[in-house]
């Protein structure tokens, strides 16, 4: 079994059996995007390339939805069985993920047991709030996160309110910077700088923004646990509650 | 006397509708009491933070390149001289990526207008080493595409070997120039240099009033053509380079601005320098201010615009000035 998606990958580690997966994606050992950074290592890596996935001689190939097309028909063309998983958008999504990966595995009872521990964990969390602050998702070009996101979800989680939906910008996407300002969110959770620089990401640290987070509790940032659908979500759900609490 | 009025007067409008105008839809009553009443609210904070920034970059922008054309075209005495065609703001820009990807920039804050300001002296140099002090338009023009294509290579070689997902599509910032989400941080690190920059500048218009005369009849004047010339690329180099360090390279400014006000100053360096400074600075204000309006959410390049309003005066030029190049 090779994994070529940073997110099967997750799934893939967390589930499968001694010797069952024999490579991950390159991306799993990048800590920017992979919180199972170490785990991996145990893996030799792979970079989506039909060739170089087909040389390892794998029964099943893990891929996404939005895996590069081409790669995937080639690697059926030559026979091997490629399985795509959706992307997770909310956590039904990441049930329904991670029976997939159980049933794909053959270890369907270990994926059960993962959603059960991923329910009991997320109910631990659902304490009534009774006043929600709200939360602005601020991305490097200004982009933000709808209501269609993981992100979003992972703030409902957390007893937060997403900024934008609320005021009812709902597509996802780049909003120019003074209207988002204009929410006057109680917390600023921003996405993280990669390496080297970028005019995109000199936005995070806009002087209006920082006067912003002068106000909170505490600097939120999206990372690694946040990118994909796992049950690694909680961990970043469990940080939000925290900073929430202290608001 | 009167143009100069004029100027100032447009300055003032295009300044109060770039303050005015923006994405967040506020009143005008509110961008005025948020302007100067405001308490840490949001409208203060998207008005002084946000919208003010941005139209005295456009002011401080501006006034940088118009003056440099000016000053450029008079010492050259070759209206086809111009930073940002010439490849200066390209150098200016390259200065600029190189100490940004290497995390220089995030080290010392002075290093990014320095960087800058160093790119920008060294095409400058070039330009005058190669063009003489005559100006041939063919040598001008020759040197500048050769000096344009290889800083815009090397621009563009450094944001592809970025780690950083986003540096590769930051080519066309550095190549055309925006001024969106730009803020006091940017004002702080250009003025200064621009400060130096100006004042080097406008120091020049007696003796680039005399140099009309000739450099022989110049020099029997009183006039030091070494100093001149010196005081001239470090001008230059300061404005361009703080200019471009943090909106990037935006061309034909320089250009265009003293080609219009030039019949309006009689032909005298010396008025131009000042007449350009304030136009530079209006246009800018305007292409700013259009690109705002004509596609709000897109951040359009400002170099975009400009291009559209200047290429045509390039091509005049180049036609009126044929005769020489052949």
């Amino acid at each position: 079994m090779v994994s070529m998606n940073l997110c099967t990958d997750q799934l893939a580690m967390l589930l499968a059996d001694e010797g069952q997966l024999i490579s991950v994606s390159h991306i799993a050992f990048d800590p920017l995007a992979s919180p199972m950074v170490e785990e991996a290592g145990k893996y030799p890596a792979n970079y989506g390339q039909a060739e170089e996935v087909f040389a390892m001689r794998p029964d099943m190939v893990l891929a996404g939805v939005y895996s590069d097309p081409y790669t995937i028909g080639l690697l059926r063309r030559l026979g091997v069985d490629v399985v795509q998983f959706p992307l997770e958008r909310d956590f039904d999504a990441i049930r329904a993920n991670i029976l997939k990966m159980g049933e794909v595995l053959g270890r369907e009872s270990a994926a059960r047991r993962m959603v059960a521990q991923f329910d009991a964990d997320l109910a631990a969390f659902e304490a009534d709030v009774a006043e929600q602050p709200t939360a602005l998702l601020h991305y490097a070009n200004n982009y933000t996160s709808g209501d269609k996101s993981l992100a979003h979800e992972i703030l409902r989680a957390a007893g937060l309110v997403n900024a934008t939906t609320e005021a009812g910008i709902t597509v996802a996407g780049a909003v120019p910077l003074e209207r988002l300002v204009l929410l006057m969110p109680d917390l600023v959770i921003s996405g993280q700088a990669y390496p080297g620089a970028s005019r995109a990401e000199e936005v995070l640290d806009h002087p209006a923004l920082r006067r912003l987070r002068e106000r909170q509790a505490g600097a939120a940032l999206t990372d690694a646990e946040w990118v994909c659908g796992t049950p690694f979500v909680l961990r970043a759900v469990a940080r939000l509650v925290d900073i929430r609490k202290r608001m | 006397m009167a143009l100069r009025v004029s100027l100032f007067l447009a300055l003032g409008v295009l300044f109060t509708l770039s303050v005015m105008i923006g994405p967040a839809g506020l009143s005008l009553a509110d961008t005025i009491r948020a302007l100067f009443l405001g308490q840490g609210d949001a409208a203060t904070l998207v008005m002084r933070e946000i919208r003010l920034p941005r139209a005295i970059l456009a002011v401080l922008v501006g006034a940088s390149l118009g003056l440099s054309g000016a000053a450029m075209q008079g010492y050259l005495r070759n209206p086809l001289a111009e930073p940002g065609l010439i490849g200066v703001s390209g150098s200016a820009a390259l200065g600029a990526v190189i100490v940004l990807q290497t995390g220089l920039a995030a080290a010392w804050w002075l290093a990014l207008p320095m960087a800058a300001l160093a790119g920008a002296l060294a095409a400058v140099l070039l330009i005058l080493l190669l063009a003489g002090p005559r100006g041939s338009s063919l040598t001008l023009i020759l040197a500048g595409i050769a000096i344009s294509a290889l800083a815009g290579a090397m621009t563009t070689l450094v944001l592809n070997l970025s780690p950083n997902p986003f540096a590769a599509s930051e080519v066309v910032f550095w190549m055309m120039g925006s001024l969106s989400d730009r803020s006091f941080d940017h004002v702080w690190i250009a003025l200064p240099f621009m400060v130096i920059g100006w004042s080097l500048l406008l120091s020049l218009g007696r003796p680039l009033d005399v140099l009309t005369l000739g450099e022989d009849a110049a020099a029997t004047m009183g006039v030091e053509t070494r100093r001149v010339r010196m005081l001239l690329v470090l001008g230059i180099a300061s404005c361009v380079g703080a200019a471009t360090a943090v909106a990037g390279a935006i061309g034909f400014v320089g250009l265009v601005v003293p080609h219009i006000l030039r019949p309006f100053v009689g032909a005298r360096p010396s008025s131009l320098l000042w007449a350009s400074a304030l136009g530079g600075a209006v246009m800018v204000l305007a292409a700013d201010l259009a690109v705002r309006l004509i596609l709000p959410e897109r951040d359009l390049k400002l170099g975009v615009l400009m291009a559209i309003i200047g290429a045509p005066f390039f091509l005049h030029l180049i036609y009126k000035t044929r005769g020489e190049l052949r």
